[in-house]
């Protein structure tokens, strides 16, 4: 252990000492740690429903019942809510992904159970009025209108379009304005009904509070909860590289820039490459001014203000991206640079250097990533949503440590071929 | 905000803010000089955010690419900004690989070479990092509604600067503009975190007390005449959304009159948090202008903000039109609640709600320690630290008459600028 902040701050990482984790008998997974360093306390969770339930028909479905939770309930309209959460200075909000919809608060700690309470009713008690169901979907139709104008949001969906062709992850969870256009308010009434329940909850506290007062707050919140017809989440299939290269583009006039992602299918978390393609990205992408790519497309050629890469992984198949905003006449020298940067990465093993630096990187980061509660709220809901084990933290230093120049090669040529990239490219 | 923090000078001018705070092994560090697109003249309009981009580009003691790797290495992070009144540089390290952040920034305060070379690679870069920018209907109207709102002011071009500036400035241009404001009489050190307070001092000392003062330039700006009408303009291009943007001239954070905007801010509009490091902060749902125009489904969306500046800049208002409605049925809408805010006082209750507000978006930026330093300059920039301890304060001064006299100082037509951003018909 080389790094002197593993000794000395032992304590300090979130291991089985210090997270008090309990499961309530309707299925909810409590985990929670203590931090009063700040009188702010962080609330983060998430639900077993999602767009993996949508129909294609209907695809924004779930995204739109997680942005309807909070437009009223049994007890509160929708003015009435948001006085209560605005009034002392919170914030809660629920969004939806492909397999899960996650809530997010954050208030003072002397507003824990005000807020738990509040964010009880949201879950367990909507009742999606009708007129700010529609008011909702014109707002998320303007959305969709503005996500066809943003280059970036239109190149990362095209890229999943070709790497996910055929799976379920290939959808956009916020779907289309056909599909939006196509929901009613009794759907999400019955996509409620559907997939929200308890089974599979998990609730993380993280802040200005003792750990048997957060217990006793969620148990109040949310231990009467029960869906016997909760349904549950389906299996997730295998996607299939791609076996040639594949590009889309997408033509946005009156635009000044274009945006590039090229890359491909990436593991799911619990892989064992996961480490190696971690650190690999880094070195690729990430490091200092964003890696390699951001040496040789903006230090070196300045091409872009950004050309970064990025490592999306969780359940299921993942995403190896590479990506760059360019005027559009450079985007062919751009390309060529980007796959140049590429082959050279799946060709050799990275330098000595290299490897020692992005390694000291992931060691040493850590007391940033855990000093807000937020921070370490995120890190336990990871640890529970892909069982990483309450050790994860004082296990990690060997993990990385374990890492050799070898094993990136290796794993980066399993998912990254140079001759068979997807490309999405929106600009004008 | 307690009173723990350490303020010294140096005998050169730099000015020197320390903080101890021990609940985490991090040490953030901030370096602000006091430059910005305040200090700009047409035709050469983003100098100084083109001269923060070469102060990564390396001295002969630390070669570009070297402090990317020593930082990124130990887990850091570093970066900068650079605003209208300011530009700063900032970085949070473990504690026990602090050190080379003093250094790096003793030393590119004097010492940054900007090579013609790599001058002209980032040129191409700022240029990229602008028509990132002008792909944003946003962009281009908050340009356009910047530009009308002042006549002499800098205030008048955004911080990247015009793109035919950008391409006409030179090596020289940049090097003069580095020289004339990188000094230590014209720079604020603030850092927070896990040091102790003595030695941390000794080291400032060592490595910043040799640098020569400088010369004082950041003078008061002759200040543009009031608007004497209301402003219109258009912007038009691709999609098939329009958005409004509403600008009234504001008052300069040192004035009394910020605080009791502030409290306006939140009931038109909802809280801002001051705080530019994504503090966290709350929604606007119960705000004014929300539950008149996007419950009213005139418009989808609505957020307003004042920046805390050294000369008056804006108050601006931001809303994106119902696909039902027009630019101008907003813009009625609007002042409809503008009026409502001029005919009647607001409530006492009103505002001790917006001051339980502010203290939860300052507890919020509590929580880390890059927040915390960030604190300890930034007030700097604009008026003194002071204005930071003050603030809740100075918000619980506000009252129902203050806010009905400032609301119909500023909240006239003939003090704004109203741009519509309107698709572009093909």
């Amino acid at each position: 252990m080389k790094n002197p902040i593993y000794k000395a701050h032992r304590n300090a990482l979130p291991n089985p000492e210090n997270i008090t984790r309990k499961v309530l008998p309707n299925g909810i997974t409590f985990l929670t740690r203590s931090n009063f360093n700040s009188p702010t306390v962080s609330i983060k969770g998430y639900l077993h429903s999602g767009s993996i339930f949508d129909t294609d028909e209907k695809l924004g479905l779930s995204y739109l019942t997680a942005n309807g939770l909070m437009t009223g309930t049994n007890h509160h309209d929708f003015q009435a809510l948001y006085h209560e959460i605005e009034s002392v200075g919170a914030r809660l909000s629920f969004s939806a992904g492909t397999l899960t919809s996650s809530f997010n608060a954050h208030c003072l700690s002397e507003d824990l159970r005000l807020i738990l309470g509040l964010a009880s009713e949201c879950i367990c008690a909507p009742i999606f009025p009708e007129k700010e169901f529609n008011r909702q979907k014109t707002q998320m139709l303007t959305a969709l209108a503005i996500r066809a104008q943003d280059t970036a949001a239109m190149s990362a969906l095209l890229f999943d379009q070709i790497v996910y062709t055929g799976h379920p992850y290939e959808r956009p969870e916020e779907g289309f304005p056909e599909t939006i256009q196509a929901i009613q308010r009794e759907d999400l009434m019955s996509f409620y009904q559907q997939t929200f329940g308890p089974k599979g909850m998990v609730v993380v506290i993280v802040g200005a509070v003792e750990p048997e007062e957060a217990l006793s707050a969620v148990e109040d919140a949310f231990s009467d909860w029960r869906n016997p017809v909760q349904e549950k989440i389906p299996e997730i299939p295998l996607a299939h590289p791609l076996q040639s290269p594949k590009m889309k583009t997408l033509n946005i006039p009156g635009k000044t820039q274009a945006d590039i992602v090229m890359g491909s299918l990436a593991p799911e978390r619990l892989s064992p490459d996961y480490f190696a393609l971690r650190l690999g990205n880094n070195i690729l992408g990430e490091f200092g001014m964003m890696g390699r790519l951001g040496q040789h497309v903006r230090e070196e050629a300045g091409l872009a203000y950004y050309a970064y890469s990025s490592l999306s992984v969780s359940k299921g198949p993942g995403a190896w991206e590479m990506i760059a905003g360019v005027n559009p006449r450079n985007i062919d020298q751009t390309i060529a640079l980007m796959t140049k940067v590429i082959k050279n990465f799946t060709t050799a093993p990275v330098t000595k250097e290299e490897l020692s630096d992005t390694k000291s990187y992931f060691l040493g980061r850590m007391p940033l990533l855990l000093e807000s509660n937020s921070g370490v709220a995120i890190s336990l809901m990871n640890m529970e949503h892909f069982n990483l084990g309450m050790n994860y933290f004082l296990e990690y230093p060997q993990k990385i440590q374990a890492i050799t120049a070898q094993d990136i090669l290796q794993s980066s040529r399993k998912y990254l071929d140079p001759d068979r990239l997807a490309t999405a490219i929106a600009g004008p | 905000m307690t009173r723990s923090t350490q303020f010294i000078t140096l005998p050169n001018g730099l000015t020197v803010h320390l903080k101890e705070i021990h609940t985490a092994p991090i040490i953030s560090s901030w370096v602000w000089y006091k430059v910005g697109s305040r200090n700009e003249r047409r035709g050469k309009t983003g100098i100084s955010h083109w001269v923060e981009h070469m102060q990564f580009k390396g001295t002969e003691k630390f070669p570009a690419g070297y402090l990317d790797r020593e930082i990124s290495r130990v887990g850091g992070i570093w970066n900068a900004m650079t605003h209208l009144d300011w530009t700063t540089y900032y970085g949070t390290l473990p504690a026990h690989v602090f050190e080379i952040t003093l250094s790096s920034e003793a030393d590119r305060m004097v010492n940054s070479r900007f090579v013609p070379q790599e001058v002209d690679l980032e040129r191409s870069v700022v240029i990229s990092e602008r028509e990132g920018n002008e792909n944003q209907p946003s962009f281009l109207l908050a340009e356009a509604v910047q530009g009308a709102a002042f006549s002499t002011h800098p205030y008048r071009y955004e911080v990247i600067g015009l793109k035919e500036d950008i391409k006409k400035i030179t090596r020289d241009d940049l090097y003069q503009h580095y020289r004339q404001y990188y000094h230590p009489g014209n720079a604020v050190l603030a850092m927070a975190g896990d040091f102790e307070t003595a030695s941390m001092l000794d080291k400032i000392k060592s490595y910043f007390g040799d640098i020569p003062k400088g010369e004082k330039t950041n003078g008061a700006l002759p200040q543009d005449p009031p608007l004497k009408e209301e402003k219109h303009l258009s912007v038009s291009g691709p999609g098939q959304t329009s958005y409004v943007q509403i600008a009234y001239r504001a008052p300069s954070a040192s004035n009394h009159d910020f605080f009791t905007m502030t409290v306006l801010d939140s009931l038109l509009t909802g809280p801002s948090s001051l705080n530019m490091f994504g503090a966290g902060g709350t929604s606007n749902k119960t705000s004014r202008l929300y539950h008149a125009l996007v419950e009213g489904e005139i418009s989808v969306s609505c957020f307003g903000g004042l920046q805390a500046t050294k000369d008056p800049y804006l108050y601006s208002i931001f809303l994106t039109v119902h696909p039902a409605h027009t630019p101008d049925e907003v813009l009625q809408a609007v002042d409809q609640e503008i009026k409502r805010v001029l005919d009647a006082p607001i409530t006492q209750s009103e505002i001790n709600r917006a001051i339980k507000q502010a203290k939860a978006l300052f507890a919020y930026s509590s929580e880390n320690i890059t927040n915390q330093a960030f604190w300890l300059g930034y007030s700097e920039m604009f008026d003194h630290y002071d204005w930071f301890e003050n603030y809740i304060h100075h918000l619980s001064q506000v009252t129902p008459e203050s806010v009905l006299k400032t609301a119909q100082s500023y909240l006239t037509p003939n003090n704004r600028v109203v741009g519509f951003y309107t698709p572009k018909k093909d």
